[in-house]
């Protein structure tokens, strides 16, 4: 930089900064078309229902009366009970993985809980229809007669419904919590372990201190689940029993939003029908645009270095920093 | 005193065991669906379900060769448009990392890695399908390239940034433009790692079935016309898996072994590309 560069090289550097910056420019044009498009689809159904659609829960297309609120109750339910399951298991495994567990273990069993998240969404549901709803089914049947008066267990056992949808749903939340909490962990400094054991600190207590100093991370963890739990597809439509009630009971069949766009898209016959279709996938789609940026700034805030993607079977990162 | 020390190493260890019992609890799901996925597939998979078009509805037999094919076009359409796309604005964000561009790009392409599948093919229907009003292949392409980008940009970005920055300042010294250095010699030093993150692209939007459901839709028949409705594996599997035929059933359940066997294939040669990378790094 120390001679002025010449004007022929000064302007092809300023060309390929303009060329490489209009490509990467497209990646956030994406996704603020996405957002126009859905938007500009969704007005008919935007006008004509207003704030109501999100209010009422007649879903009625002969008579093009559209209230959107099962699919949200589902939505949030369905992820909630997933969170519940799936929170507690991939904290134990981002513990497991990067405190306790011996050197020659770490890398096969970070190999295998990430595999979970290489299972397409398609393969869960398939698995669910025909192994979990059964083995659902036969549990709630075992449901004495007494548990049946809690609203939580009330309904015939059907085995399709909320129950088997929270559980797939977790099972394909699990690798994408535990993998960037254990990078979380992995980016809180040994000195604060080091420091509680020096204090004569226990293995739990200096592994507590580690998640307090990466607590924001942790929780920017937890809600990347919810995203995911949240914007889930094909699994969930194939196990939830697309029936649209609003009911605590977990044996009931309810739906979702992402379940009833999968389900219905093709078939909707008016414009008013897609459009009132579209109008859930925006909500959809800003929800998760919420979720996602809050929990990248969470992480962020804990350590730019924390890679918030899908996880990935094949280390990168891990392997080509060994290296260097 | 004692006593409070016994209690808290109690309790540690517990929490010890209970961590790694969360570990076990996580691979049964896995076992499970992959021992399924073996066995109902492996008994189900022929001949015929690589070389045979689907039987009409109710008839038993057939196979899914037109799927097969419909996945790969729809796979290579999407990798025709992500991939360059991908590359370039990943070769962006390494050579000015610093910039308010970059920084928003970055952000972005981790918020769309996000965004629901679903949501991706509600907005490639609105941009391909509703102009033409009918379903493509074409359509189903651009979703699936739609979810590449963001995975292509930010590992190339990654890997770029493992490049020695000698071999830039080099180039530069020698009186390269940045161009020159960035794509002659940045891009081919990383270009093993960049390779393996497109295959783990490949590998994430190769069992991808929202995203398809309206825009490329699916055909019972044969074809290969961009502009025409495709069959894909994972749609198939779908109709198939709710459909009331046993047959149908048992031929959903060989699809998943194909898919799944795919997603493997591509995982697999991103790790052989891994350690070669590996290898070349460290002689």
């Amino acid at each position: 930089m120390s001679s002025a560069p010449s004007p022929r090289r000064a302007s092809s550097d300023l060309g390929f900064r303009a060329g490489t910056g209009f490509f990467a420019a497209l990646v956030v044009l994406l996704v603020a078309g996405i957002a126009f498009v859905l938007w500009q689809q969704s007005r008919l159904s935007i006008a004509k229902f207003g704030f109501n659609f999100w209010r009422t829960k007649t879903w009625d297309p002969v008579s093009g009366d559209f209230g959107a609120l099962p699919f949200i109750w589902g939505t949030l339910y369905s992820s909630f009970l997933a969170l519940l399951i799936s929170t507690p298991i991939a904290l134990g495994i981002a513990i497991f993985l990067s405190e306790l567990s011996p050197r020659l273990l770490r890398t096969p069993l970070a190999f295998l809980t990430e595999l979970l998240a290489a299972i397409p969404s398609i393969v869960y549901g398939l698995w669910g229809v025909f192994v979990l709803v059964p083995l659902v089914r036969k549990l709630e049947m075992l449901a004495p007669p007494w548990a049946r008066r809690f609203p939580l267990f009330t309904g015939p056992p059907l085995g399709v419904g909320m129950l088997a949808a929270a559980l797939v749903l977790a099972v394909m939340v699990i690798p994408f919590t535990s993998s960037v909490a254990r990078e979380v962990l992995k980016a809180v400094p040994a000195t604060q372990r080091e420091a509680a054991y020096a204090l004569g600190a226990t293995r739990w207590e200096a592994i507590q201190v580690a998640m307090r100093y990466g607590r924001t991370g942790i929780l920017g963890a937890i809600i990347l689940g919810l995203g995911r739990a949240i914007g889930e597809t094909m699994a969930v439509t194939m196990v939830i029993g697309n029936s649209p009630a609003i009911t605590s009971s977990l044996f009931a069949p309810q739906y979702t939003m992402a379940a009833v766009i999968a389900n219905e898209f093709t078939e909707a016959a008016s414009d008013l029908y897609t459009s009132a279709l579209i109008e859930i996938g925006l909500v959809l789609f800003a929800i998760t645009l919420l979720i996602n940026a809050a929990s990248r700034f969470l992480i962020w805030s804990v350590s730019r270095e924390v890679k918030v993607e899908a996880p990935q079977a094949v280390p990168l990162r891990a392997s080509a920093s060994e290296v260097s | 005193m004692i006593n409070q020390t016994f209690r808290r190493k109690l309790v540690s260890g517990l929490v010890v065991g209970l961590c790694g019992a969360a570990v076990l609890l996580a691979l049964v799901p896995l076992f499970f669906v992959f021992f399924y996925v073996l066995k109902q597939g492996f008994s189900s998979l022929n001949w015929d379900f690589f070389t045979k078009m689907p039987k009409p509805v109710g008839e038993p037999g057939g196979g899914m060769a037109n799927a097969i094919v419909g996945t790969l076009i729809l796979i290579g359409l999407a990798s025709l448009g992500a991939i360059p796309v991908g590359l370039v604005s990943g070769v962006y964000l390494s050579e000015y990392p610093k910039s308010r561009l970059a920084t928003a790009v970055r952000f972005t392409a981790d918020v769309l890695n996000g965004i629901p599948s679903i949501v991706i093919g509600i907005f490639a229907y609105a941009l391909v399908v509703l102009p033409v009003k009918h379903f493509s292949a074409l359509a189903g392409g651009v979703a699936l390239g739609f979810m590449m980008i963001p995975i292509i940009t930010r590992t190339t970005e990654e890997l770029l940034n493992l490049v020695p920055p000698t071999l830039r300042e080099g180039a530069l010294a020698l009186g390269a433009t940045r161009s020159r250095a960035a794509f002659t010699v940045m891009l081919p030093a990383a270009l093993p790692g960049i390779i393996t993150g497109i295959l783990l692209s490949l590998a994430r939007i190769a069992g991808e079935t929202a995203p398809l459901l309206f825009t490329s839709f699916s055909n019972r028949f044969w074809s290969t016309t961009l502009s025409q409705p495709i069959a894909s594996l994972t749609v198939q599997v779908y109709t198939y898996a709710i459909s009331p035929y046993e047959d149908w059933h048992r031929q959903a359940w060989a699809g998943a072994l194909v898919l799944v066997s795919l997603i493997f294939l591509f995982s697999v040669l991103a790790r052989v590309v891994t350690q070669r990378l590996e290898r070349m790094h460290r002689t």
